[in-house]
């Protein structure tokens, strides 16, 4: 099934598309690619990319991670801006926006809030729909937001790790460890008391009691100032539910890569969310001669064995190799349609260059729109 | 040549979509050839070990998975943090009962979760722990354990424990237990390697956590240049390719002499395919001149058009041990 992606950039009812695959897919470029086509299809697009490779970054034309969407330029017919996600610079916001200057001091000064907000498992994913969040809610300014995420340990870590770290900072856990003068036994039990008894001990042997302070004193500060963080993360998460979402899968023709696009199209499966298509980065093209690779390695060979036409011989040998390369691909790639038949399928041949400037990310972004790839 | 002749610990990084995991399993293979004991550990609950090797599932618990040419052996672990912090636990203070308690109550998860160093020094801990048994000369020790290791961005961190339990533990056992795992992992012990493609943003990644793993003290061992296509074309008839000058009646009768026939279909195919196969030599030369210009050892693996199975891995080990890697 062929992927019409300009069918999806130009409907005006999706406001957000998220890219997602695993590392090293081409994630990044693939979400800038999508938004420089989107902007000079008409829309007023803003592309948030989590951690891009300096060049491409310049390709268009960011030059600092400074947090804030900055106007791409040379872009006709609509709109584009970019921006470089900070997570740490998100945290302090949020934090910044809920508090007192006092208490906002206290907290951004806390080293348990400055481990959490710059090292912690989930937060830059927590912080990239933060992020999506006020941008969507900034919808004057924006009419398609499309958001690369993170590189995280396994695809779904976008979904999952917002609540999850919001159920942590939220849970109960942390509550009772960090105020066991208020009551560590109550209403738990007595068997359980003695259970956090041990925990305690056993934790602040491990950490050290400065860190259990912190920790409490961050729970006590940031309580009062707003909600729940598991809320927060709900609430972007609904966002993402939302029709108005569509969600492209990224990957290349690879095992690994395939495995974990369809994790991620089973769990949107599972949870209804909008699934536009799969985009199959650097597949192999190879022009079609008609020819086997056993006619084609035989003919070489007696042109070796014959010691005549070396140039030819290797030219043989390299369409050969090329054939059974896509042929691999396309079993990988055939094996994955077969599981998930609805999904559809966009193939983009392997560039032989990195993206260096919006001409290239043009190129690609014709390439996602090229219904006649023949592959 | 005999490369890192005392690093027992082999640290396998790379970006993602490198095949970090490849290069580590054939390390493994290569390390093991020859009567050789080698362990190959994961700690990212990945199962990538296993998917691999095409065995069930990895435990927490070390197996056996293959053998190396000439009477090695290849083991196995993918190391969990919950339950290397039980081990940790038991160790220091004789609480694996009480520990195990804790884990039912989320609480080993909440510890990892509270101080993320803390997760990073139990990992690396426990690959230390295995390595310092061939000292000690006990029966479970193994000539080499390679770690197939988080990605090139997070390595440094990962592996500069001291400095991750820093804001932790200024005293006390975690502080003792960082220290000596950092006594392995920042000498001789320990060789790192970055994994990469020959393509311009891999290449910058481990560069750059090339200079960020030396600035930290971090021993780097070699390069892996993996998937790369060797040249079909000499130097001079690339230049020719991707000027478009390649000889098209020379192309056309040594086409017929092959025994097939030179439709011009097939002799454009050619000459379109050995231009983009020219172009992408020459970027891939680029690229390689960088990584050598860093003066560390390079090890170039071929891209196995058949791609990544056990067999492959044996052919990428062979490579390995034909380029020195392994051996006494």
């Amino acid at each position: 099934m062929a992927l019409d992606i300009d069918a999806i950039l130009t409907n005006p009812d999706k406001h957000i598309i998220v890219c997602t695959g695993s590392g090293g897919v081409g994630k990044t470029t693939t979400a800038a690619a999508l938004g420089l086509r989107a902007a000079e299809l008409g829309r007023n697009v803003c592309v948030l990319t989590i951690d891009p490779a300096r060049r491409l970054a310049q390709a268009m034309g960011l030059t600092e991670l400074d947090n804030t969407p900055r106007p791409v330029a040379g872009i006709s017919n609509g709109s584009l801006s970019a921006m470089m996600l900070d997570m740490k610079r998100t945290f302090d916001e949020v934090v910044e926006s809920h508090s007192d200057p006092e208490r906002a001091e206290k907290i951004l000064s806390n080293p348990f809030y400055q481990a959490l907000s710059s090292s912690f498992a989930g937060t830059q994913e927590y912080m990239a729909m933060e992020k999506l969040g006020q941008l969507r809610a900034d919808a004057s300014q924006w009419d398609l937001i499309i958001v690369d995420t993170p590189p995280s340990r396994n695809a779904l870590d976008f979904l999952d790790a917002p609540a999850r770290l919001g159920s942590f900072l939220d849970g109960r856990l942390i509550r009772i460890i960090t105020a066991p003068a208020r009551g560590a036994g109550r209403g738990i039990g007595r068997l359980a008391a003695l259970g956090f008894g041990i925990f305690t001990n056993v934790l602040s042997k491990l950490l050290g009691a400065q860190v259990l302070a912190d920790v409490g004193n961050f729970v006590a500060d940031i309580d009062t100032t707003f909600g729940g963080f598991r809320e927060r993360a709900d609430a972007t998460y609904a966002l993402l539910k939302d029709s108005g979402t569509e969600f492209i899968v990224v990957a290349t023709p690879e095992r690994d890569a395939l495995r974990e696009a369809a994790y991620f199209v089973e769990r949107l499966n599972q949870d209804s969310m909008p699934l536009g298509g799969l985009i199959l980065n650097r597949v192999q093209e190879v022009p079609e001669t008609g020819l086997t690779q056993d006619q084609l390695l035989a003919a070489a060979q007696k042109l070796t064995a014959e010691g005549s036409g070396p140039l030819t011989a290797a030219l043989l040998e390299l369409h050969a190799q090329r054939m059974e390369i896509k042929e691999r691909q396309k079993h990988l790639s055939a094996r994955f349609t077969a599981a998930h038949p609805n999904v559809a399928v966009q193939p983009i041949p392997a560039m032989p260059q990195d993206v260096h400037d919006l001409a290239g990310l043009r190129e690609i972004g014709a390439a996602l729109a090229n219904q006649e790839i023949n592959w | 040549m005999h490369y890192w002749p005392k690093a027992t610990l082999h640290v396998v990084t790379g970006k993602g979509g490198t095949g970090k995991t490849t290069v580590a399993a054939a390390l493994a293979i290569a390390l093991a050839k020859d009567g050789h004991r080698a362990i190959l550990m994961e700690v990212e609950g990945r199962q990538g070990i296993a998917q691999l090797f095409d065995t069930p599932p990895l435990p927490y618990e070390e197996r056996k998975i293959a053998v190396a040419p000439g009477g090695g052996e290849v083991w196995a672990l993918a190391i969990d943090t919950e339950d290397a912090l039980l081990d940790y636990l038991e160790m220091f203070y004789k609480l694996r009962r009480a520990g195990s308690a804790l884990k039912k109550m989320g609480a080993v998860d909440f510890a990892t979760t509270i101080a993320p160093g803390l997760r990073d020094v139990l990992l690396t801990g426990k690959a230390c722990e295995v390595v310092k048994r061939k000292e000690k000369k006990q029966d479970n020790a193994y000539d080499y354990v390679i770690l197939d290791a988080p990605p090139t961005g997070r390595i440094t961190r990962f592996l500069n424990v001291n400095g991750e339990v820093s804001g932790l533990a200024k005293v006390g056992p975690i502080k003792t237990h960082a220290d000596s795992v950092m006594n392995v992992i920042a000498s001789e012990q320990t060789a790192i390697h970055v994994v990469t493609l020959l393509e311009e943003m891999p290449v910058q990644e481990t560069l750059d956590g090339v200079n960020e793993l030396a600035a930290a003290g971090l021993p780097v061992g070699g390069i892996f240049v993996n998937m790369t296509r060797p040249p079909q074309l000499d130097s001079q008839q690339r230049a020719m390719a991707i000027a478009g000058e390649l000889p098209k009646s020379e192309i056309e009768s040594e086409i017929s002499q092959s025994g097939l026939t030179p439709t011009t279909q097939l002799i454009a195919a050619l000459i379109t395919e050995a231009s983009d196969h020219a172009e992408r030599v020459e970027l891939e030369e680029t690229e390689l001149e960088r990584l050598i210009s860093r003066g560390l050892p390079i090890f170039v693996l071929p891209l196995l058009p058949g791609g990544i199975d056990l067999g492959a891995l044996y052919e990428l080990a062979a490579i390995m041990s034909d380029s020195g890697i392994g051996g006494e």
